[in-house]
């Protein structure tokens, strides 16, 4: 595993991260509302990608399927805040262990799969769950294709800020709490369990670990980080339909799990990042190479979408906590 | 909780009212967020991305519509500042991007930001924030809705309305109709299949079978065998071109013979009667509100000339068969003449007044006959359409000019 | 009954489509050991490629071969340019290359030709052959092409030195080298050769499901399910594989039917026959992980 970002680094980010919000009444311009929104939708696709790359990354397993407990996870939380007027904050432990279970299952057939058969058995999975949320008899629940509209988290105990301020500490006290627990949990003697199945299974089952336990739990572990991240992005957007569910959701998690860098914690915080504003620096280029480039061709934003993704893969084929730690290994050894 | 950005200009009001003897014109300057004295900022969202982008040609001819807007000297002398957004057609994406055009950009509203689910999205944010949500680009049924959601309104005719409309045909037309529905399973095949429903009222146990398709779907063959089983005699069509073509022509294709209605989504000559085979396409019936740029009845008609002149000047490269561009040039027409209603008000209380005030207002392209109505307690802007017949290869009207009201 | 015929008629074509799809796949598979993602789009602009040709006035074999021809030089092409600098990344780096290949293929194709759906003709004579009513001569039109491609193909890889040596270089790229192959360029041609079969396969499809730049979308992912139930490395098992999953999808809908007529219950129906094939699909696969035809590898530790 590559070394984690010194712990005073940490400290001074996490600090940043705390304060930077509070000068939104001082400095409403620089520090929006839109723009807390714009970190919280990012921190939850970190946690999202912080689930997968548990799975991917860090034991080995490919998966194709994680819109699927995105989906679990979004959808506990709409149906206990809609039907049951349970509050925002008690749906992310009924998502954690619906997902859980949702993953811990999945993960017993998967078993017997491997790479491409996995690959299939989980991209399976992405594309059944939007159609079980159309489900005649789940319509009730569900909303059907129509989805369910929520309300905005309100803020609590009447502190002195804005929805959307709240709503970014929420979201980052939930990241803060699961980063640290990811953590832990791989330096743990059951993190080097997960690693050791990922790098050499066979070693590791005659060493006397389970795999398979491992490997399911894991799976389940996964799935509840990504269910939260779902609960979390009902909250935040209000809205859920089983249009936002699709394949291509899971795509998008691959591409910030492997943009950030597979195998490292930091990278999914990166790749959280980038997931978001990669479809909005697209945007920005195509604009840019028509309006100011002046090229008459039509260059759309998602044929630049396509050219950044090889791009990147080309300069850091290890993402780019992988591109960074080399660079900073290089400066350090020159 | 948005800014109001009110500058009065008290000297130059009294000239202004001197001097507007013909406009419609107010004493005052008046603006909100989103418009001065030299512009107009209005924002967009539209996928142009992912499995939809095929309805990215929308956005494309509205940023050359407002181009060629402001080429012509804009609005009352101001500058439309459009703004487009590709949302991918993902609703947390669409919050994300209408959150950025109203608390970053600035607009003074949204116009026709497309999709049902991208549009359910944003609804009460847009009504909380206070920010025109105009001319939606979907037809479900909720968009006209002015005492609870009084800032969104819709354009097209909606779905539930027009499959109504079907229903009424059938009764009247068909005797024992057994009715085979072939649907989309998304809101927007829901939204007409419940039209459906309602419009048959009584006899809604003459649907025999009901067979749904995902987009995903490579063919609708299988779904199309079921309805021929079913022993239909009535065949109901709410699919997308490709889908609703491919349903054609496996019926022609199997031997099922159907009286067939087609809903309007699809009733394109070129995107989906010429696939589907002219030969299978005789005497279905759809229903329009707009020309189709496809059928050769229209080529000498003056509006139509007007926007394939409009398409040859700005919009070179764009293939005039997509029905689509004729859709945004009529919506973005309708936007521009309500920006020019406002005058120098350009608050958006005032916007959405002049939006909720057109009578019998011809937008260019609707069908002859066919206008805009709005007021305050009325947010369908359009809401007539006539039955077509499919003959040879171009539809043929009949009857009269049908009302949501009258149906 | 009659429905039953028809449902299986129609299974099978759809099969023979997913067939042909699964075929690029399988090639890629053999020849460079990836998935290649970004498949579908490439057969969907090789088969744009035809259609311009013809509106150019070839005619439609013309068109076919000039299609083919220019898919593989640009199979050829995007290997040499794009994946040969990520020979040493990591799967996953690659996979999402192909995704940036697949974004690239279909906004251009819409930029260039945009995205109304276009007719596009059919080959095979309206009458001549084909079950009247059951199934059309189009569809046994593709039926035939995927038989002969997939003949083509095997007498290919097990009867010429050029396929023994693409085998060879794909799985074991070392050892290959060692005894002379030039590995990259066989490499080269594996791709070359997928994106000829995937034009193959586009153009076969598109008069079933019309021309447009996501005809491919929904079909690739049938395709992935038949490559791998018949055994990834395995294109007999591919062809096997797309008739299975076309039927067995149409069925899963017939029976459904049968289901509610019988019962009156809805239970499944065309909504959840994707998600009911494919979990038969995973079920057969946790069986049998190699795949129905495949050959289990056994791992030197």
């Amino acid at each position: 595993m590559r070394a984690l970002p010194s712990r005073k680094w940490v400290t001074v980010l996490v600090a940043l991260a705390i304060v930077i919000p509070l000068f939104h009444p001082v400095m409403p311009d620089l520090v929006s509302n839109y723009r807390l929104f714009l970190v919280s939708t990012m921190i939850i696709a970190a946690i999202a990608v912080l689930g997968l790359n548990l799975l991917t990354g860090f034991n080995g397993q490919i998966s194709l399927g994680h819109s699927a407990f995105y989906a679990v996870g979004a959808y506990t939380a709409a149906i206990l805040m809609d039907k049951l007027d349970c509050p925002y904050y008690l749906t992310l432990p009924a998502a954690a262990v619906l997902s859980f279970i949702v993953g811990y299952l999945f993960g017993l057939p998967a078993l017997r799969l491997e790479g491409h058969y996995l690959a299939l058995a989980t991209f399976a999975l992405a594309l059944a769950v939007p159609q079980i949320l159309k489900y005649k008899w789940l319509e009730d629940l569900t909303g059907g294709v129509q989805g369910i509209v929520l309300t905005k988290p309100e803020v609590p105990f009447g502190l002195p800020l804005t929805d959307d301020q709240w709503l970014y500490y929420y979201c980052l006290i939930v990241m803060l709490i699961l980063y640290w627990a990811a953590a832990n949990l791989l330096n743990s003697r059951s993190g080097r369990a997960m690693m050791a199945i990922r790098d050499y299974k066979i070693a590791a089952d005659t060493m006397g670990i389970d795999t398979a336990r491992y490997k399911t739990v894991t799976f389940g572990i996964s799935a509840a980080y990504t269910g939260i991240a779902g609960a979390l992005s009902a909250s935040a957007v209000a809205f859920v339909a089983p249009d936002s569910f699709g394949f291509f959701l899971s795509i998008k998690f691959l591409i910030g799990l492997v943009v950030g860098g597979v195998g490292s914690l930091t990278g999914s915080v990166i790749g959280g990042i980038f997931y978001v504003l990669v479809d909005n620096s697209a945007q920005a280029l195509s604009t840019f190479v028509k309006n100011d480039l002046g090229l008459q061709f039509d260059l759309s934003a998602y044929t630049v979408f396509g050219i950044l993704l090889i791009v990147l893969m080309y300069l850091m084929p290890m993402g780019i906590a992988g591109g960074l730690f080399a660079a900073v290994r290089r400066l350090r050894r020159s | 909780m948005y800014k109001t950005n009110r500058r009065t200009f008290v000297a130059g009001a009294s000239a202004a009212a001197i001097l507007s003897g013909t406009r419609v014109a107010f004493a005052q300057k008046k603006y909100d967020e989103g418009a001065s004295d030299t512009e107009i900022k209005i924002g967009h969202t539209n996928p142009y991305s992912g499995p939809a982008s095929s309805y990215g040609v929308i956005g494309k001819l509205h940023q050359a519509y407002w181009k060629a807007v402001n080429d012509r000297g804009g609005i009352n002398g101001r500058k439309i500042n459009f703004i487009t957004y590709d949302d991918g057609y993902s609703p947390p994406k669409t919050v994300e991007m209408v959150r950025k055009l109203v608390e970053q950009d600035r607009v003074l509203c949204t116009f026709n930001t497309l999709g049902t689910p991208c549009n359910t999205a944003i609804h009460k944010y847009m009504n909380q924030k206070k920010v025109p949500q105009l001319y939606v680009a979907t037809g479900a049924s909720k968009w006209g809705d002015p005492k609870h959601f009084p800032w969104t309104m819709g354009y097209q005719p909606d779905y539930q309305t027009e499959a109504v409309i079907y229903a009424k045909h059938i009764l009247a037309n068909i005797k024992d109709a057994r009715i085979g529905v072939l649907m989309q399973n998304d809101d927007y095949g829901k939204d007409y299949f419940e039209g459906f429903k309602k419009g048959l009222g009584k006899d809604v146990g003459q649907i025999v079978k009901h067979a749904t398709y995902e987009t995903t779907d490579p063919t609708v063959d299988s779904q199309v065998i079921q309805l021929k089983d079913s022993g239909a005699n009535v065949f109901f069509n709410i699919a997308i071109p490709k889908f609703a073509a491919q349903a054609i022509r496996k019926a022609g294709d199997i031997g099922w013979k159907p009286a067939q209605y087609l809903n309007n989504v699809s009733a394109s000559v070129a995107a989906t009667m010429k696939p589907a085979g002219f030969d299978n396409c005789q005497g279905i019936i759809s229903s329009q509100y707009l020309m189709d740029p496809t059928d050769h009845q229209w080529d000498a008609n003056a509006d139509m000339k007007g926007w394939h002149d409009f398409m040859a000047k700005h919009m070179p490269d764009a293939n005039t068969a997509d029905a689509a561009y004729v859709y945004a040039y009529s919506v973005a027409h309708l936007m521009e003449q309500t920006l020019k209603n406002c005058g120098d008000n350009l608050t958006r209380a005032n916007l959405m007044k002049q939006a909720a005030s057109f009578q019998k207002y011809r937008v260019p392209l609707l069908l002859p006959g066919i206008t805009i109505n709005t007021s305050a307690t009325d947010f369908y802007p359009i809401q007539a359409i006539r039955l077509v017949r499919f003959k040879k290869d171009s539809w043929e009207q009949f009857g009269d000019i049908m009302h949501a009201e009258s149906s | 009954m009659e429905q039953l015929l028809e449902q299986l008629a129609s299974g099978l074509a759809n099969g023979a489509i997913y067939a042909c799809v699964a075929l690029a796949l399988v090639m890629i598979y053999v020849s460079t050991d990836h998935l290649n993602f970004a498949q579908g789009e490439m057969a969907m602009f090789s088969t744009y490629i035809s259609w311009q040709l013809m509106q150019w006035g070839l005619n439609f074999w013309v068109a076919f071969v000039g299609a083919v021809v220019i898919s593989f030089v640009m199979g050829v092409v995007i290997e040499r340019v794009i994946l040969r600098p990520l020979h040493n990344a990591p799967v996953l780096s690659v996979v999402v290359v192909f995704i940036g290949l697949l974004a690239i293929c279909n906004s251009m194709a819409g930029a260039i030709w945009s995205y109304l759906i276009k007719e596009y003709p059919s080959p095979f004579p309206k009458s001549a052959f084909g079950l009247a009513g059951v199934i059309g001569p189009h569809q046994l039109g593709v039926v035939l092409v995927t038989l002969i491609v997939l003949g083509l193909l095997f007498a290919f890889f097990r009867f010429t030195p050029l396929g023994l040596a693409m085998r060879a270089a794909a799985q074991n790229p070392q050892m290959a080298r060692l005894v002379g192959v030039r590995v990259d360029w066989m490499l080269a041609l594996g791709w070359g050769l997928a994106a000829a079969v995937g034009a193959v396969a586009g153009i076969m499809v598109a008069h079933i499901v019309y021309l447009d730049p996501n005809m491919m979308g929904g079909i690739l992912l049938y395709a992935f399910a038949a490559a791998l139930i018949g055994g990834i490395g395995n294109p007999g098992g591919a062809v096997a594989g797309g008739f299975i999953v076309g039927v067995l999808e149409n069925m899963v809908a017939y029976t459904g039917n049968q289901i509610e007529k019988l019962t009156g219950v809805y239970i499944i129906g065309n909504g959840e026959k994707l998600t009911v094939a494919l979990i038969i699909v995973i079920f057969v696969l946790t069986l049998k992980p190699a795949g129905l035809f495949g050959r289990v590898v056994v791992k030197r530790v």
